[in-house]
């Protein structure tokens, strides 16, 4: 398989399907671009949540080929998966918190796997927690936190780590219009600036319209359309507006941690 | 702080799991565990060094035995081959039984009878050896003694003892086929345990994962409380163990028999019941690594 150098993902002629049943994904072909910013549509039950597992690689496909960050994701041995998956930030639908940590601790937990230094877990995690409107918060287990708190947390722990793809299942589903806005900067500044691609799963027209000639990737029944040619090479890119707050700094696409740039404030709280 | 990358430290390692008890009453199976094989082991131990000490004792004597009805000719037969076997360079000494002995020997047996001229007794001579006799040896012995008094039998003192050596042997077995038992019970607890706490914590064991997390990570998580159970649990079992132990032996020393004496436990028999704990908490370490391994391995 040929492929450009750039792409982030590649799907090819993919399929899924779950034991004996009839397959949810079929012939899905599509290729994820470096620094883009994708939404994904459909109706409920069209299988939104099936490919982001394909692309949180919490599934096999059931035929075709993925390839990932120029790698073949059907052939890699598992025990290499831990490192791609590092790369990825993801945002679950059911938030999947870690119930006995902290709000803090939750958020931490990528840093940590990864071998992050405690003094700047410490910093990067207080900077976002304070970014998500959650420092108040930071020592409360999730679930005490709301719904909307929960979502934020999760949020906050799949961008701590910088990924370079990230994916959000329904990621502003309970929180208010003012957060959702607040949220989907957040998922901009990381695309801007950091360069991360962004794939945001949602039924949100309203979100997707705060966004100027969006890329919209549609499942229907478990086959993908192109309605705004977003899986062409190279992608109708839409400029997205400039981003409120500092937390990723102006212009940085190549690595540092948040709490790292200058104009972060420091957050030591613990 | 944090480890390398790849690692994480062990107080973040303790942080993710909560700190629920790893198995439930797994510490006090693993504690019964322990003392099982601790009095086990204090017994065969025991037995081995009865064993050594009892050979050490019988393999350099033998018994020579002359059967005479006649007390005279049966004194003068004794007598004779006394003479005979303290000119033999294997011998070191002679001693004719006195025959109050032998009486005294049979009475529990015999009753009264056994002090009656009716009831013969046979001459008995102890003789002590150089060293420990072969067979030939004996055979060689029995052939000198033959020659100057015939119908005499000459017995190792250690081949009337065989069947008691076959029965410490066979009980000795029985220990090491129960300790044997219970390190594959222990093994067998530690990994249901490890199951049971890995299908418990599967949800956050998943979030790890696909946050990155690696099998190592994830398993040293589990081992983390493998140890912590596993090492409470053997300090109790080698606790109550030697606490049986102690109580059975002061029982034995109340006997105040030579032989249970000889069977005392040395230093190197301390050392090995107190490294007991360890290979036990070793046994459910990698037991425990082992089953999460696996666990995990069916997993993407």
């Amino acid at each position: 398989m040929t492929e450009r150098a750039s792409e982030i993902v590649k799907f090819d002629n993919v399929g899924l399907r779950y034991g004996a049943d009839q397959e949810v994904l079929s012939d899905l072909s599509f290729t994820l671009f470096p620094g883009s910013f994708y939404f994904l549509t459909g109706a409920s039950g069209a299988g939104k949540t099936s490919l982001l597992k394909l692309l949180y690689l919490a599934q096999r496909p059931s035929r075709g080929g993925v390839r990932m960050f120029g790698r073949d994701m059907i052939t890699l041995p598992r025990t290499e998966f831990p490192s791609f998956r590092r790369r990825l930030g993801v945002v679950f639908q059911d938030f999947r918190l870690v119930e006995h940590l902290s709000a803090f601790d939750n958020v931490a937990l990528p840093l940590r796997l990864a071998g992050t230094d405690e003094g700047r877990v410490l910093k990067a995690v207080n900077d976002m927690l304070d970014w998500v409107n959650l420092s108040h918060r930071a020592e409360a287990r999730p679930e005490t936190l709301s719904g909307g708190e929960q979502q934020r947390v999760a949020i906050a722990r799949a961008v701590i780590a910088r990924p370079q793809l990230l994916i959000a299942d329904e990621p502003t589903g309970n929180v208010d219009p003012d957060m959702a806005l607040k949220l989907l900067r957040l998922f901009e500044a990381l695309n801007n600036r950091v360069g991360t691609t962004v794939v945001v799963a949602t039924h949100d027209v309203q979100l997707i319209q705060k966004v100027p000639e969006p890329l919209i990737m549609r499942l229907n029944k478990g086959r993908l359309s192109d309605p705004t040619g977003a899986l062409r090479y190279p992608p109708a890119r839409a400029k997205t507006p400039s981003v409120p707050g500092n937390l990723f700094g102006a212009g940085d696409k190549s690595g540092g941690r948040p709490g790292d740039r200058p104009g972060d404030r420091p957050g030591d709280r613990r | 702080m944090s480890g390398e990358n790849g690692t994480i430290s062990a107080r973040q390692a303790a942080r993710l799991l909560p700190k629920a008890r790893f198995g439930g009453p797994i510490p006090w199976v693993i504690a019964i565990l322990i003392a099982l094989v601790v009095v086990a082991a204090s017994g065969g131990l025991t037995l081995c060094n009865l064993m050594q000490n009892a050979r050490a004792d019988l393999s350099d004597a033998v018994t020579v035995q002359i059967i005479e009805a006649n007390p005279q000719t049966r004194s003068e037969r004794a007598q004779a081959a006394a003479s005979a076997l303290a000119s033999q360079p294997l011998v070191t000494s002679v001693r004719i039984v006195p025959e109050e002995e032998l009486v005294t020997l049979l009475e529990p047996w015999l009753g009264t009878s056994a002090a009656s001229q009716d009831l013969p007794i046979p001459a008995l001579i102890d003789v002590e050896l150089s060293g420990r006799a072969s067979a030939k040896e004996i055979d060689q012995l029995q052939a000198a003694l033959d020659r100057a008094v015939p119908g005499t039998k000459v017995e190792a003192d250690s081949s009337w003892l065989r069947p008691v050596y076959n029965a410490l042997a066979a009980v000795q077995w029985l220990a090491l086929a129960l300790i044997a038992l219970v390190a594959f019970l222990t093994a067998w607890a530690v990994w249901l345990a490890a199951r049971n706490a890995f299908t418990n914590h599967r949800e956050t064991v998943e979030i790890i994962h696909l946050l990155g997390g690696t099998d190592r990570q994830i398993t040293r998580v589990f081992e983390r409380s493998v140890l912590r159970e596993a090492a409470f649990g053997a300090g109790i079992g080698l606790a109550l163990g030697l606490v049986i132990v102690w109580l059975v032996g002061q029982q034995f020393v109340a006997l105040d028999s030579g032989m249970i004496g000889g069977g005392q436990l040395g230093w190197k028999d301390w050392l090995v019941i107190a490294a007991i704990p360890i290979v036990g908490v070793l046994l459910s370490l990698i037991t425990g690594r082992i089953t999460i391994s696996l666990a995990l391995r069916a997993m993407l």
